[in-house]
């Protein structure tokens, strides 16, 4: 591995986009829960769904700022690391990054101040629909960009003249095959995040005995969706990865850890693939499983690494490890399902301390979950950048140096941390506040006196440092 | 072709909306930020931060829909132009990055609250700076090869550039001047229209000094101006930047409040008109031209489409979130 400027953009690029993911994987949950209480407020006027819908707001707004400014740094990678990249498939990749500029993003920005900073200025309703607005630009934003992210993993709709992409059907750019999976698996997977943190934090509340008039309505509604979603992800993951098979075997030889292939291959649960040996080391397997789970059938073939040439080869040791750990999250977010299921059933969910222990340990599964789902499907995809068609080596930009790429790379990375440091430090001092009760409502007399209200300068506000 | 032809001046138009929306609406709250450490009272600073916080974000789609359409309608300006500029890039994502996170860190700081109003103040001022040398570099023009960018990655470097930087930093700090006028009252006010006459003679002296430095520097631009009759045709530039300068003058020294903002915004459309009469039609200067650039018809027709009532729906929601949060900023009831 030579550090030069290529190998430096694919390391930043990972890093960056890594770090960028794990913000909209919270905020597209989280503004859909915020939705949620918003509307419930709205119907019943009880006073905690308010209660709650601030509390949540706080932490929101400072993960969805996090992902914007990360996200503002994507939109311009491609031009400065990957401009030959940018040229090859601008035609076809810049409309559908604009569309989702202008259809998701500015409706975002514009409900989101209303949302944070216009409780008091709008009427309910108009609050609700600015709720509902953030919500809304939050999934229309996915749609855009795993859209754009599938077309290269499965490029249709186009052809190719002076090696640049030219389209030839619109919809089939957008829909292209492997994108109606990946957006219900990514979606889903962005409510399942939200809803194990959300479960996590009550859960933690509930042990230490802390505000049990929110967890009563924030746990059940949390593992509610956990146990709708978690099974369903499973299935959409295996649709997902039957598709894959069809449209990229090598991929899926990588994920199985299959170097030969064949019929009747085994289900591989642990090994240490070998590149250079072109085997795997310490493998343990459950014969017949893997043709089974892809085929639905014993001796279905499966594809091997050994049938693609060396140089159009993923590597292996990572894509069928980072797989390992989201398929292995998944079947735990199963077991927290059926067991919240189970208690409820007997009527001790709000009791049994180890579920909520395993609901505070699993408040990170969703990230870790996602960012290796990511790799796998994005290392998977390597040496293609477009899958078949361009090579990622052929992308980079030819002007890059590698002082340049290093320089920009230990940039981001300091600056990530410094942010990411912060950034994690307010949300916990916001966790250990807890909700708060406000202070609206009860000065609408005062309001109407002065024709304005009274209160601090605060929404994301009040300081929760302790002074000095 | 001919449809093409048009479609692209078309785009042209569009992608120079976004940067011209960009300029006038992130100019003004990156302009608060450079003031930001120079206002006496710490009450006055929390009204300035809270005076843009419900819209920056909103500002900062801009630039996206700036960079995104450039992908979009010129995707070869896009890979060229990013490479080229690497490094000032670099330099205003990661400013952009320490002066967006301020907004939502600061208020829940105490004890570290100097950092984040250090970040806010510095990245607003590198982010600008940045932007300006961008501008300067552009102007002059980059190497191109084969469709790519083949220059260094220091090209973008020089006096001039260092120049429009500078300048860039001293208009958008007009700009929040502006704004302050309009949304403030009392000291902070008062302290705004102080600042206002020497930032302004500053900016004009820069607007002034660029105006003769470019076409000196490059003789397809001098040509371009003072030839017969475009010499003509092109002097209601200068004529009315005259203009606009003592009408804002007269707007000072009258304590008015909406004009000045007004005015400095006036300020800037003409300097940009007059960027674009110097390059036009080149989009990456010195001779790659708009049509040059343009992806093919169907990706344009494709988006105009969608353009065509988003636009629109855009402006809308940008009228209804300033109709909102309207009216003074005061220190007691900010916004939250
Ligand atoms: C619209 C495009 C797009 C989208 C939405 C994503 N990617 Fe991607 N990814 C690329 C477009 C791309 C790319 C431009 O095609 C890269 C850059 C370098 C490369 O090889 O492919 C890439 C590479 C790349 C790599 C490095 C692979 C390697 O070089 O070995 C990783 C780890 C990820 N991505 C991870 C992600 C994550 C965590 C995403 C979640 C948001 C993601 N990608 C979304
Ligand atoms: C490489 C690909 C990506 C690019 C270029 C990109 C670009 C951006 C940009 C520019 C923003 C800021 C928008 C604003 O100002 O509001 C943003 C935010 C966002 N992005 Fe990404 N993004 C990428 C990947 C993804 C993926 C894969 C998803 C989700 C499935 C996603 C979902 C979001 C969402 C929901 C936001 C709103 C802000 C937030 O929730 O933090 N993005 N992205
Ligand atoms: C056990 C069940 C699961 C299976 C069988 C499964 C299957 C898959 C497959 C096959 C891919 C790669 C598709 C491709 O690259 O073509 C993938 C990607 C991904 N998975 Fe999973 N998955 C499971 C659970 C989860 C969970 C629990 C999460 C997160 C909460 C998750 C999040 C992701 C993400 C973010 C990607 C990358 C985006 C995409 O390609 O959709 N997965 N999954």
């Amino acid at each position: 591995m030579d550090i030069d400027p290529l190998m430096l953009s694919r390391i930043q690029f990972a890093f960056t986009i890594s770090f960028h993911i794990l913000f909209p994987a919270f905020t597209i949950g989280l503004a859909n829960w915020i939705m949620v209480l918003e509307g419930l407020w709205l119907r019943t006027g009880r006073d905690v769904y308010r209660r709650l819908s601030e509390f949540w707001t706080k932490i929101f707004a400072i993960s969805f700022g996090m992902g914007v400014v990360s996200g503002i740094v994507m939109s311009y990678q491609f031009g400065t690391n990957w401009s030959r990249w940018s040229d090859i498939t601008g035609n076809v990749l810049g409309p559908l990054i604009q569309y989702e500029v202008i259809t998701a993003f500015f409706l975002e920005a514009a409900f989101l101040g209303i949302l944070l900073f216009g409780r008091d200025k709008v009427p309910r309703g108009m609050h609700f629909f600015a709720a509902l607005m953030v919500a809304m630009g939050t999934i229309i934003s996915s749609f855009w960009i795993l859209s754009s992210n599938s077309w290269l993993h499965t490029p249709a709709g186009f052809e190719i003249r002076d090696g640049r992409f030219f389209v030839t059907s619109w919809w089939e750019v957008v829909f292209n095959p492997s994108f109606p999976y990946r957006l219900a698996h990514m979606v889903t997977a962005a409510f399942l995040t939200t809803s194990f943190v959300i479960a996590g934090i009550s859960a933690w509340y509930m042990l230490k005995g802390r505000f049990p008039e929110y967890t009563r309505i924030n746990y059940p509604m949390a593992m509610g969706m956990i146990v709708v979603l978690a099974p369903l992800q499973i299935l959409l993951g295996d649709l997902h990865g039957l598709k894959t098979m069809e449209m990229q075997p090598a991929k899926i030889a990588a994920m199985e850890g299959h170097w030969e292939g064949g019929a009747g291959a085994p289900l591989i649960l642990f090994a240490l693939p070998d590149m250079a040996a072109e085997e795997n080391h310490y493998e343990i397997g459950i014969p017949y499983l893997s043709s089974l789970i892809l085929t639905h059938e014993l001796d279905g073939v499966v594809p091997g690494l050994k049938e693609f040439a060396p140089e159009d080869r993923p590597y292996m040791p990572i894509v069928f490890w980072t797989f390992r750990i989201m398929v292995g999250i998944g079947f735990l977010m199963l077991f927290v399902g059926a067991a919240y299921a189970f208690l409820r059933w007997r009527g001790r969910a709000f009791e049994t301390r180890w579920l909520h222990w395993l609901s505070v340990a699993m408040t990170p599964a969703g990230f870790v979950a996602i960012i290796a789902g990511w790799f796998t499907t994005e290392i998977g995809r390597q040496p293609w950048m477009v899958q078949g068609l361009v090579r990622t080596a052929d992308g980079v930009t030819p002007s890059l140096t590698a002082g340049g790429a290093l320089t920009s790379l230990v940039t981001f990375m300091v600056t990530y941390a410094l942010i990411f440091t912060a950034g994690t430090y307010y949300i916990l001092r916001l966790l250990q506040l807890g909700p708060q009760p406000h202070r609206g409502e009860t000065t609408k007399n005062a309001r109407l006196d002065t024709g304005r209200p009274k209160r601090p300068l605060s929404a994301t506000d009040e300081a929760i440092e302790p002074a000095e | 072709m001919e449809w093409w032809q048009d479609l692209t001046l078309i785009w042209t138009g569009i992608v120079a909306f976004a940067i011209v929306m960009y300029v006038l609406m992130d100019g003004f709250d990156l302009g608060l930020g450079i003031l930001f450490p120079f206002a006496g009272r710490h009450e006055d600073r929390d009204v300035m931060m809270n005076s843009v916080a419900p819209v920056w974000d909103f500002n900062e789609t801009w630039l996206i829909l700036g960079g995104a359409g450039l992908f979009a309608a010129f995707p070869l300006a896009y890979a060229v132009i990013l490479p080229a500029l690497y490094l000032p890039l670099l330099a205003m994502l990661i400013a952009l990055i320490f002066r967006g996170v301020a907004f939502e860190f600061r208020f829940k700081a105490k004890s570290s609250r100097y950092l984040w109003d250090a970040s806010f103040h510095f990245g607003s001022l590198v982010a600008t700076f940045a932007q300006g040398m961008a501008l300067g570099a552009f102007i002059q023009g980059f190497t191109v090869e084969n469709r790519s960018y083949v220059g260094g990655m220091f090209d973008w470097f020089s006096l001039f550039s260092l120049f429009t930087g500078v300048a860039l930093v001293l208009g958008y700090a007009l700009l929040g001047c502006g704004w302050l006028i309009w949304r403030t009252e009392g000291t902070l006010q008062a302290w705004a229209y102080k600042l206002s006459k020497p930032l302004f003679l500053g900016v004009i002296g820069f607007i002034s000094l660029v105006s003769v430095w470019t076409p000196l520097a490059n003789e397809t631009i001098a040509a371009r101006w003072f030839t017969w009759p475009n010499i003509l045709y092109l002097s209601p530039v200068p004529i009315l930047t005259v203009g606009l300068g003592l009408l804002f003058w007269r707007a000072i020294n009258n304590r008015r409040e909406v004009q000045p903002f007004l005015l400095s915004m006036g300020l800037f459309l003409l300097s940009f008109a007059g960027l674009a009469v110097s390059l036009w039609p080149n989009v990456i200067p010195p001779d790659i031209s708009i049509w040059d650039a343009a992806s093919p018809p169907e990706t344009q027709e494709f988006l105009l489409v969608g353009m065509a009532f988003l636009i629109p729906t855009i402006v809308i929601y940008t009228i209804y979130s300033y109709y909102v949060f309207r009216g003074k900023i005061t220190e007691d009831a900010g916004y939250h």
